[in-house]
């Protein structure tokens, strides 16, 4: 039997006997990811008020007396490295990839339950060194949030006294935590799949946290390695990056260093960075449309493989970030097609999803609001990918509003929809209670429209040639009244979602302590996570035996079956057909 | 139901917003109109998908609602259709890719008649520098930076003397002739950006950058740096005027060059003796 050594159960289970070891020196998978999801909303909410902050700045340049040029650099800078990395790389693989990867599969835990919990702790401290920063003299590095030198190490950048070396600090520290985590989930899914489980018969979700652990395994190196050098380069006065240059009129004693080189560094993580959020979020709301549709995905392997490809094909695209950077431009033919290619892979995933939908079943919960809201918004935020990646089309584009709305549709509304519609979803699994129905859908109508209504109108405050990251226009020919009264509006629309996260919140607190109890399989869904002995799966998972798998994970509506899904532990029988894996 | 509604309104809306909304790009006074011609095919091409997706997004999610008996059917896959989809994605690829890719074969190869204009940036202002008559910048090191000269020029370079140096934010350049703007910062990453010229390049110390452009309407146009510089980084202003032929000369035959600050220099030298 292939699956034989870590499949069965051959290690006893030592079962945490006090409520500390049980909760919070936790070495099970499930409390681990509770832990990774708190940590991450929790820093993603400072974030959240960062940006409404600088926001009201945008909006209405002088409301906020306090709001200096340094303060608004710093918390731009903040607001983006904490969002890309903190919380929506940490809630993905930290958090969904624990908590669903051993249940998903039927395995008891990770392979490596220390190591898994190790990961969550030094985490932690990533997170802590990142807010020391704020309490810093100096505060914060204002470098934004891709910390180019020499600017992020130089006098003239808030934050460059202490700021920028927590930074460097907590993304290298971060990193080590995530490594630990990521050689976990790869070795759990490789080594740790029960009977019958075979890699195609893996749901999506899996796929996705996969492949992106993998890509994430092998692109944070070149981010470490950088935040390293940078951080030699600001200390200890190496010019790894940095040329000779006069700065503030002085004289620097750096020689002969590659500003560019840090670009490559930082893009060769940045661009697979991109697919670490996004295939974990392509990979659960394909799952969350099956469900719900009451339908299989429509060309599983074909959804397979595209994740596979995107996420090759992730790691030679890095450079159109830097069109305009100063880099030899023959290399943009190159970057230019290879960007493109990637684009269809991508389109086919996005046909799947609408095509899983057509001839469905569909039931409107709030799980496939999210999940319908997400493929309308990676739609449009996938589209304008192709002005930004085809190379000339860039050039008046790059570093404009254009930029900043298009990334924002596309790798932070898009995930963040599928984040909910995921919580909404497995929410039920995690804490055994149910939320409230109508609050939920209020907060997927109030975040979805919002959302749009901020970022669809920013692109043509990009196509106008409004740069980002300008503390404020002044009087500017080409930036006409109607655009400042545009940014008001974005602004008072970014307020409205940001409060309207407060009923999420709510919403999910209130039910934990007084939600009806919910049922173990809630959505009627056929993956392992809802078969699962008890509801929140006990320490162990499965009881005393591991599940057996006989079908892949998507038998909806099956024809001549009496019930509308066949769970994946079901014995094939005569009457069911089921896909050929 | 009303999801399919809401997408259907937000899809419409967003049209009618690119048609009828006060903002796009701001006019081109440069020749770089296969840049804009580039745009406008990846709108139509990105439009016309963006409409055909949502339409059927919409179409399905109203028509295979959850009603009494309602059941999906089973078809985990259609090999035939997954191929022409593949198919026809790739060709719209290729549509987009074209122009974009024929319009960087234009912008990577400089006119060999191109006269060559100097961006220098530093925080939070802006220099420039014409090759003077021998039509010949000459070499500059961060080393020779100083009071006497800003601009760091090699005192020792003959090619040097006779550079034209504009120490202020605003530069002349004649209308209709190709430019080389060759580009230099003595501090961090700056970025070159006249939104009418579209083209546009980062300034890198320790190396020399440039772009091209041609520009085609007489008229007064704003630099603003496009590439976060400190916190200055948002009054980093600059102004290009673009003139007519003779206008522009005699602009700039009123500018200094640099030899008279070379004398300083060497005074200077043999004074410290």
């Amino acid at each position: 039997m292939v699956y034989a050594t870590l499949a069965e159960d051959l290690k006893e289970l030592h079962h945490p006997k006090t409520w500390v070891g049980k909760y919070v020196w936790s070495q099970d998978h499930k409390v681990i990811a509770v832990q990774y999801m708190a940590t991450a909303i929790g820093t993603g909410l400072i974030a959240l008020v960062l940006s409404d902050l600088f926001r009201l700045q945008i909006g209405f340049p002088g409301s906020l007396s306090f709001m200096t040029p340094e303060l608004y650099y710093q918390f731009i800078t903040m607001h983006g490295m904490i969002m890309v990395i903190y919380l929506l790389t940490a809630l993905f693989l930290g958090g969904f990839g624990n908590y669903l990867i051993p249940l998903m599969l039927g395995a008891r835990d990770m392979v490596f339950p220390f190591v898994n919990m190790m990961s969550y702790w030094v985490f932690l401290l990533a997170v802590l060194v990142l807010v020391a920063s704020f309490f810093v003299p100096g505060g914060p590095t204002g470098a934004g949030w891709t910390l180019y030198p020499p600017q992020a190490i130089l006098p003239g950048t808030p934050g460059r006294e202490m700021g920028i070396i927590l930074m460097l600090a907590s993304l290298a520290i971060f990193i080590i935590a995530f490594t630990m985590g990521g050689l976990n989930y790869v070795v759990t899914v490789l080594q740790a799949r029960t009977r019958g489980m075979t890699l195609m018969r893996m749901p999506l979700s899996i796929w996705g946290i996969f492949v992106a652990t993998i890509l994430a395994l092998l692109a944070f190196p070149a981010l470490f390695v950088g935040a390293v050098m940078m951080m030699l380069d600001r200390i200890l006065g190496t010019s790894f990056f940095m040329p000779a240059l006069v700065s503030m009129g002085q004289q620097l004693g750096y020689n002969g260093g590659s500003p560019i080189l840090f670009q490559h560094l930082f893009w060769f993580f940045g661009h697979p960075e991109v697919y670490i959020v996004a295939l974990p979020a392509f990979g659960i709301v394909s799952d969350l449309l099956s469900v719900h549709a009451r339908k299989n995905i429509f060309g599983y392997r074909m959804m397979v493989w595209a994740i596979v490809i995107i996420g090759g094909l992730s790691f030679i695209v890095w450079a159109h970030h830097m069109y305009v950077s100063g880099m030899n431009p023959y290399f943009g033919f190159f970057f230019a097609t290879s960007t493109l290619i990637i684009a269809v892979p991508t389109a086919i995933k996005v046909y799947n999803w609408v095509l899983t939908l057509w001839k469905g079943n569909i039931h409107f919960t709030v799980p496939m609001l999210f999940a319908i809201g997400f493929i309308f918004t990676f739609i449009n935020g996938g589209l304008t990918g192709l002005f930004l990646g085809n190379v000339s089309v860039d050039v008046p584009l790059s570093g404009t509003y254009f930029v900043v709305a298009h990334f924002h549709m596309v790798m932070g509304v898009s995930p963040i929809l599928v984040v909910f519609g995921a919580l909404y979803h497995w929410y039920p699994k995690i804490t055994g209670k149910m939320w409230n129905e109508k609050l939920g859908q209020l907060h997927f109508w109030l975040t979805f429209i919002g959302t749009y209504l901020i970022y669809f109108p920013m692109h043509y405050l990009g196509f106008l040639g409004m740069p980002r990251r300008y503390y404020e226009y002044g009087q500017t020919a080409l930036v006409p009244h109607s655009a400042h009264m545009l940014n008001a509006f974005i602004t008072v629309v970014a307020l409205a979602v940001g409060v309207s996260q407060l009923i999420f919140f709510y919403n999910m607190i209130w039910s934990y302590f007084f939600g009806p109890k919910a049922e173990s399989n809630p959505w009627k869904a056929t993956t392992l996570e809802w078969q699962t002995p008890d509801t929140p799966p006990a320490h162990g998972n499965w009881g005393p035996k591991l599940p057996t798998v006989y079908r892949w994970a998507y038998d909806y509506s099956v024809p001549g079956a009496p019930d509308d899904f066949i769970p994946q532990n079901v014995p094939a029988d005569g009457t069911s057909r089921h896909h050929r894996t | 139901m009303w999801i399919g509604i809401a997408v259907f309104v937000l899809m419409v809306g967003s049209v009618l917003f690119h048609l009828f909304s006060p903002w796009y790009l701001t006019p081109i006074a440069s020749n770089w109109t296969s840049i804009d011609n580039a745009v406008n095919v990846t709108f139509w091409v990105t439009g016309a998908v963006f409409v055909a997706i949502n339409s059927f997004l919409v179409y399905a999610v109203i028509k295979y609602r959850n009603r009494k008996r309602s059941r999906a059917i089973y078809e985990p896959e259609n090999a035939k259709l997954e191929k022409q989809l593949t198919l026809w994605t790739s060709v719209g690829i290729a549509l987009l890719l074209t122009p974009g890719l024929y319009a960087w074969a234009e912008f990577v190869n400089i006119p060999g008649n191109a006269s060559v204009v100097e961006a220098i940036g530093q925080q939070w202002q802006w220099s420039f520098r014409f090759p003077g008559k021998d039509g010949v910048l000459g070499t500059v090191d961060v080393k020779y930076v100083s009071d006497n000269n800003p601009f760091g020029l090699n005192p020792d370079d003959p090619y040097g003397r006779d550079d034209v140096l504009i120490e202020d934010s605003t530069v002349h350049i004649p209308v209709g002739k190709p430019i080389k703007m060759v580009l230099r910062s003595k501090d961090v990453l700056h970025d070159f950006f006249v939104p009418q010229f579209r083209a546009r390049m980062n300034l890198v110390p320790g190396s020399v950058t440039y772009f091209w452009f041609t520009p085609t309407k007489i008229g007064k146009y704003e630099i603003l740096c496009a590439q976060l510089c400190g916190i200055g980084h948002y009054t980093m202003r600059g102004t290009v005027i673009v003139d007519d032929q003779s206008t522009f000369d005699a602009w700039l035959n009123k500018q200094r060059t640099f030899a008279p600050a070379r004398a300083g220099i060497h005074e200077l030298v043999t004074k410290r003796g």
